[in-house]
């Protein structure tokens, strides 16, 4: 790996690499526990300590909310809004899945502002949830298409059952690579303006902060929230409204 | 005197730089998309907010192929799988 590293040879080592933290031996195998699980933890601390917060709060609800109620009603039916608009009335059942990826994902991309490495930008992160969401698109597939869910693949035409194929293989892994390029791309563009621009890399680099880490992330944060809310509704029937 | 190592290096470099040229497909697309969301929003203020959230889902799916392109010349520069076959 540091061999193939073509950047290695500049003055100061351009670093925006998963570092192994400690080691540890199991069934002769050995796992390392790196800057991505310590920046993992951090950010669920982080939401723990929001959502046991939030959850004090409304326990003793008011009506008139004041303060931190109201923030929590804000997010709750900003995430509520979002899902129902895609998914009409199966948005009950969906909203907890898509409010926990939506309020993870948008954390993990902004904690680079506190100089952790986001999480997401590590594909050992974005791939699982692709794949969550992968799971649960067949699920739903299977569902409520019963059988059709397998004859669908051979629609228009049996020839294309191939490309069918593919297209629903494809879906984990284009969802998991557009959350990981565009994180992982701001992450290196920072490092890069930090270690070879570091001279004149004072107060400026706030500006591409913000572009890269807040706007980028919540961009990619609503686009995987909204993907994955597409690619379920297409699989469950209409809605007899 | 070029090394094999050298010159997979050097070439490892131009493939990586060749590879962003996937870049220009979705640069062009997501131009196209903003301009037809922006004259969209002129015909139509009222639904600005679904114009601007259909136009950015499209553009994210757009931006796909320069991701993959993106992801190739990462691994092509950081974890080159051809110095392993020297």
């Amino acid at each position: 790996m540091e061999a193939a590293n073509l950047l290695a040879s500049s003055e100061r080592e351009v670093d925006f690499f998963v570092h192994g933290v400690f080691s540890y031996e199991l069934f002769g195998q050995t796992f390392w526990i790196t800057t991505t699980h310590v920046a993992i933890v951090i950010v669920m601390m982080i939401i723990l300590i929001f959502a046991v917060a939030a959850r004090i709060t409304i326990s003793h609800a008011e009506k008139y909310p004041k303060g931190f109620q109201n923030v929590v009603e804000l997010i709750v039916e900003m995430l509520d809004k979002m899902v129902v608009n895609s998914m009409g009335p199966y948005a009950k059942k969906f909203r907890n899945y898509i409010g926990s990826i939506f309020i993870f994902i948008l954390i993990s991309n902004i904690s680079g502002l506190f100089g952790l490495r986001p999480p997401t930008a590590d594909y050992g992160v974005t791939l699982p949830l692709g794949l969550i969401t992968f799971a649960i698109i067949q699920y739903n597939n299977i569902k409520y298409n019963k059988f059709g869910a397998f004859t669908g693949l051979f629609k228009p035409l049996p020839i294309l059952f191939p490309i069918n194929l593919i297209g629903e293989i494809a879906v984990p892994f284009s969802l998991s690579l557009r959350l990981f390029g565009n994180v992982l791309s701001g992450t290196v563009m920072m490092s890069l303006i930090y270690t070879l621009l570091a001279k004149f890399a004072y107060g400026w680099p706030g500006v591409l902060h913000i572009y890269f880490d807040v706007f980028s992330g919540a961009i990619q944060t609503y686009v995987f929230c909204m993907l994955t809310m597409v690619y379920v509704s297409d699989k469950l029937p209409e809605a007899e409204s | 005197m070029i090394t094999d190592r050298g010159l997979i290096l050097a070439c490892s470099a131009i493939g990586a730089g060749l590879a962003l040229i996937a870049g220009i497909g979705p640069g062009v697309g997501q131009g196209i998309a903003a301009g037809h969301g922006a004259s969209a929003v002129g015909r139509n203020p009222g639904a600005k907010g679904d114009i601007t959230s259909t136009m950015l889902l499209g553009q994210a799916v757009a931006e796909t192929t320069g991701l993959y392109g993106l992801a190739i010349a990462f691994i092509l520069l950081f974890a080159n799988p051809l110095i392993g076959k020297l």
